[in-house]
């Protein structure tokens, strides 16, 4: 019974983990309608920055600068931030297919960064040495893993609210305006390319906190969970879930991580021994079809994004 | 590094003939289409195919034209797997980024598209393996150009530059000399317009799947000449095609043969600087620099 509880409170964290990535994804793509083909750059950037800054000193490469925790957890989102302001500066202006490609070969070369440099993050092997926070007070059992998940359930529940009043705010108001008409916005004296970058930027940062997390939760990162497997997943989760929609991205989360957990437990459990080597080919035949079946016959979610009307014209009194 | 420039070309050769068609697509459709590299993984493989059949009915076909590795069979291989690939593309738009165009905005094509590249990618590893495949087992000896420096071209790398040479000069002429050239042009301009006028918007469409379907199957041909088949190469290839389009500029067909060739030859002169290990990230350090000096590229134009 312990067992059961001990791993749903483990499926339950990831979850959660990937619900806050969606939700930072939400505001690029659902809201702004910017898209993201690097989205596990930015994740990576969180958890990579988390671990080097609050983790204990290594040989052979970067770290063990010993941060306390929050403040490491803050640095890992300032250097997505960074990274997403670099590239966003450069493409924002540009043509729409320009970020799609940009971010995308921001994920590849980062990984390939990450994979080579030794120096920086400890290459293929990876950064280890990092001490989960407060691991002395709880240990390392049961009650830390508890622990763990409410607080990454908090700072879900935080960014959920968060989010939900930046757009209902006037600034998300304005997100929304320039994503349906850009020229319209820019006739009321907005400026399109400023405040999509913020966008792009805030939602960069809020992948790096779910990234750092993710860094904390494993207290190890190495390019292996960079890879490009995890922006398909996210991406999945949002359009499932429903573009637009805070509640639809955090629904889309768990029902993809729990469909995708689910199948490879059974691919691994019914599949014959000779076709093991294959079962991750159908995963992403599984997780393909589901991104182009709901853009063809669901295109706005199981949870779709409700319109609203911010101000009704006034009706002609008789 | 006169090796380096040497391999860097003839890389920028296979490059180019892939950038071509995705830069018409992106022209054209108006959206990154990250399936077109699985364009190419899907022709090399039709050609692995359609090459064991013809030797096996055919044995003639099958003996080697000396000093290439290369067969007749894989020549005619060659020009099945470009009607095959071209029809397949069409295939593709028809059953799924038609559908999305119709439903939703520009860039949920994009979206579709990463999905259509994951089926395609994975259901080829399902069918031919995981493990690499080559046309030809033999091992194809290369020539000696120059002792000192030591300067190697195998002959076959010599086939894929002439070939992809012709192909892109037949491209030229009918893109100039042609009423289907002008039509493509007019309706990349404006696609209303063009309609005014008589051009059809559908048979253009059709039309621009087919070049780029057909010549992104050459491009996997060469690939698979020049190294192997690997059912995740189109992974491998969609950052230097995209490169390629984005420094010849988006829409111009001749920046995009272009660009195929400086992304070649920067990743094969990146070696002398960098450990071989970064290569995969030089196509994306080119496409920072032509956003910072010149970001509508080479050739390309301002367009919203």
């Amino acid at each position: 019974m312990i067992g059961v509880i001990s791993y749903l409170v483990f499926f339950a964290t990831t979850a959660s983990i990937l619900a806050i990535a969606v939700l930072g994804l939400n505001l690029q793509w659902g809201n702004t309608g910017l898209f993201n083909g690097g989205v596990v750059a930015f994740f990576g950037a969180g958890a990579y920055g988390t671990l080097i800054l609050g983790g204990t000193p290594q040989a052979g490469h970067l770290g063990g600068y010993g941060l306390f925790y929050p403040l490491a957890l803050l640095g890992g989102m300032a250097i997505a931030g960074l990274v997403a302001w670099i590239v966003g500066l450069l493409t924002l202006r540009l043509r729409h297919d320009y970020l799609a490609i940009a971010t995308f070969g921001v994920a590849v070369a980062f990984e390939n960064l990450m994979r080579n440099a030794e120096w920086l993050a400890g290459g293929a092997k990876g950064v280890r040495g990092f001490e989960r926070p407060l691991r002395d007070a709880l240990g390392d059992g049961f009650t830390y893993n508890i622990f763990f998940f409410l607080v990454v359930l908090v700072i879900l529940i935080a960014t959920y609210l968060f989010l939900e009043r930046l757009v209902a705010s006037p600034f998300g108001r304005l997100l929304r305006a320039i994503r349906e008409d850009e020229e319209a916005a820019q006739s009321l004296g907005k400026n399109p390319a400023r405040v999509r970058l913020m966008a792009f930027i805030t939602g960069s940062v809020i992948l790096g906190l779910a990234g750092g997390l993710y860094g904390t939760f494993y207290a190890f990162v190495s390019p292996q969970d960079v890879l490009p497997t995890l922006t398909f997943q996210i991406w999945a989760m949002l359009i499932v879930g429903g573009a637009g929609n805070n509640r639809g991205a955090i629904f889309g989360a768990f029902l993809i991580w729990g469909a995708w957990t689910a199948s490879g437990w059974a691919l691994s459990r019914f599949a014959p021994i000779e076709a093991q080597l294959y079962t991750g080919s159908v995963q992403f035949i599984l997780i393909g079809s589901v991104i182009v079946g709901m853009l063809m016959w669901r295109p706005h979610g199981l949870l779709p994004e409700r319109l609203v009307v911010s101000q009704r014209g006034k009706t002609p009194s008789a | 590094m006169i090796q380096n420039l040497i391999d860097g070309v003839l890389t920028g050769s296979y490059i180019s003939l892939g950038a071509i068609g995705l830069t018409l697509v992106m022209h054209i459709l108006r959206f990154a289409n990250f399936s077109h590299a699985e364009l190419l993984s899907l022709g090399a493989y039709a050609a692995l195919v359609c090459d064991a059949l013809v030797s096996a009915l055919v044995p003639v076909f099958a003996v080697k034209l000396a000093p290439l590795s290369l067969t007749g069979a894989l020549i005619v291989a060659i020009f099945v797997s470009m009607v095959f690939t071209g029809l397949s593309a069409l295939v593709i738009d028809r059953l799924v980024f038609k559908r999305v165009r119709e439903k939703g905005q520009e860039l949920s094509m994009v979206f579709a598209s990463f999905g259509m590249a994951l089926i395609i990618r994975n259901v080829i590893g399902l069918v031919f393996g995981l493990s690499p495949e080559l046309y030809s087992k033999d091992i194809a000896f290369a020539m000696i150009l120059s002792r000192d420096p030591l300067i190697l071209v195998k002959p076959d790398q010599i086939f894929v530059l002439v070939a992809a040479l012709v192909l892109m000069f037949l491209l030229h002429l009918i893109l100039s000399r042609t009423t289907f050239g002008y039509s493509l042009r007019a309706v990349a301009e404006n696609p209303s317009l063009a309609q005014v006028n008589g051009v059809n918007l559908q048979r253009t469409i059709m039309a621009v799947w087919l070049i780029g379907g057909g010549l992104a199957a050459v491009a996997g041909i060469f690939y698979g000449l020049s190294h192997q088949l690997i059912p995740v190469m189109g992974r491998d290839l969609v950052l230097p095609i995209f490169a390629a389009t984005i420094v010849g500029g988006i829409g111009s067909v001749y920046g995009a043969v272009l660009g195929g060739f400086i992304v070649g030859i920067a990743g094969n002169l990146a070696l002398v600087v960098l450990p071989s290990g970064y290569t995969p990230s030089v196509p994306f350090l080119l496409i920072i620099v032509v956003l910072i000096l010149r970001p509508h590229g080479l050739f390309g134009e301002a367009r919203a």
